[in-house]
């Protein structure tokens, strides 16, 4: 398979479960080392990854859980303390750095994971399935708050999602991508103008995007043996 | 999550009251039934006693709590670099592992009577046995402990390029703490009981003597109410190290563990 992500997009990679998904987005992260062919990425540029879990450390305040990605890199206290400050204001958790994680709800650990990812001032951002384990409402609010940072940071964002309804509201590009072997099935354009509200949400526009998406992820699904049979 | 002032009251009380209840029918019993104190004394004759050989009780409780406390902080301290070390590679814990399980199921009253031969300080063979019986739990607590970290996190410090020391300190010992904690509660009372044990077998006289020879020559003598006593001395030496290290524990994860939140 071959994808190019360009600079300032926010590209989803929509598929079913085993087809790679995951897998190709910590290629990029690094994580994994690819069996073949390569994965080659700005030199400059700054990647953070956000998990499907927030894997905050649980012993740690919120405020510290935020300035690991810094101290891990040796970045002094006094220059680290108002960029921590700024990113958990950026998302909304402005008044609980010296909580615990515990204290949190699922979707306001989300949120600190993000910080996290935030702080680094990163120009990629990855996310594998961030949302995943939310609600419906936090995940809406959260979808909008983050098209909100993609925009006013000017990030490129890397999206995982099993949802249809997300990833069409999400993105500038779906990838809808199929199993055994993982390829790129479909390559979509989202045209729809930003800011995207909950209006967009309920169009007939966005509607015929996810029954569209909707048939192509059905035929990703479906197991090349049984098709043959 | 923090618990109602009623919550900690009932947590005193209740086994207050069932130790007042157990002491009072204890007291009837003797009284009434008008039992010997050769045979079992009363509370109260167990009380006076404490109070007319407090100088000999007290002396000796010194020795059996300085030999506990310094076995336990030596089992803390070698159980801890074992663990370090057992958990650098798979290799490492399987082959050692087993000799870790060997310290623990070898029972202290059969290996004392060498240990009592071979180091020629009676204190320093004492606190040996006792540690060696301390040891286990904070070997295999701390190692589990020291592996058992979020693998999700563990990932996020790899993406992030951690250094070894930087994982181990900032992600492989928190992780560990609980563990950790759990091994420092079940180990002190076992050095407690190791030394008493140790004791036994020593059975040295003179003026290293602990609660468990004054145990053993009141039983000579036929002093129960003595030795009654020095039990009561070894029991409440027993909760008292429990309960400084819960305490310790609370303070310690109070802020975030699970085992011990809303207590």
């Amino acid at each position: 398979m071959s994808l190019r992500i360009e600079p300032g997009e926010f590209v989803t990679l929509l598929g079913p479960s085993g087809c790679g998904k995951s897998t190709l987005l910590k290629m990029v992260a690094g994580l994994l080392s690819p069996t073949g062919g390569r994965v080659q990425t700005h030199t400059t540029a700054a990647v953070s990854f956000v998990f499907q879990e927030a894997t905050l450390m649980p012993w740690a305040t919120v405020e510290s859980n935020v300035r690991l990605p810094l101290d891990l890199a040796g970045v002094p206290r006094a220059e680290a303390a108002p960029r921590v400050a700024q990113a958990l204001q950026r998302v909304g958790l402005g008044g609980f750095s010296q909580q615990r994680p515990h204290e949190l709800s699922g979707g306001m650990q989300m949120r600190v994971s993000i910080a996290r990812a935030l702080v680094t001032k990163p120009q990629v951002l990855l996310m594998d399935e961030p949302f995943g384990a939310l609600d419906d409402i936090t995940r809406h609010k959260l979808d909008t708050d983050l098209l909100a940072l993609w925009q006013g940071q000017g990030l490129t964002v890397v999206f995982v999602t099993h949802s249809i309804s997300e990833a069409v509201y999400l993105s500038s590009r779906v990838v809808v991508m199929a199993a055994r072997p993982g390829r790129v099935l479909e390559d979509l354009r989202i045209e729809a103008p930003h800011p995207r509200t909950e209006g967009f949400r309920t169009s007939i526009g966005f509607n015929d995007l996810v029954r569209h998406l909707h048939g192509q992820l059905s035929a990703a699904s479906q197991d090349p043996q049984e098709r043959l049979a | 999550m923090k618990s109602p002032p009623d919550a900690t009251a009932t947590r005193w009380i209740a086994p207050l009251f069932v130790a007042l209840l157990l002491i009072g029918l204890w007291q009837a019993w003797t009284t009434l039934a008008d039992v010997p104190a050769y045979l079992v004394p009363s509370p109260w004759v167990i009380a006076q006693t404490l109070v007319t050989d407090w100088a000999l009780l007290c002396s000796a409780l010194w020795v059996t709590v300085k030999i506990t406390l310094l076995a336990f902080a030596a089992a803390v301290l070698l159980g801890s670099l074992i663990a370090f070390a057992l958990v650098q590679s798979r290799w490492i814990e399987t082959a050692f592992f087993p000799y870790a399980v060997l310290l623990q199921v070898t029972p202290v009253v059969a290996i004392a009577p060498l240990i009592i031969i071979w180091v020629k300080d009676p204190t320093l063979a004492l606190v040996v046995c006792a540690t060696l019986v301390a040891l286990f739990p904070i070997i295999s607590n701390t190692t589990v402990g020291l592996r058992s970290v979020h693998p999700g996190l563990a990932a996020y410090f790899q993406l992030q390029g951690a250094s070894r020391w930087q994982t181990l300190v900032r992600l492989r010992i928190p992780s560990a703490l609980p563990y950790f904690f759990a091994g420092l509660r079940i180990s002190g009372g076992l050095a407690l009981i190791g030394a008493v044990v140790a004791e036994f077998v020593a059975g040295t006289g003179g003026t290293g003597a602990g609660l468990a020879y004054q145990i053993l020559q009141s039983g000579y003598q036929l002093n129960i109410p003595r030795m009654f006593a020095a039990l009561v001395l070894i029991s409440v030496t027993g909760v008292a190290i429990f309960a400084v290290l819960s305490v310790l524990t609370r303070w310690a994860l109070g802020g975030w563990h699970e085992s011990e939140g809303g207590r």
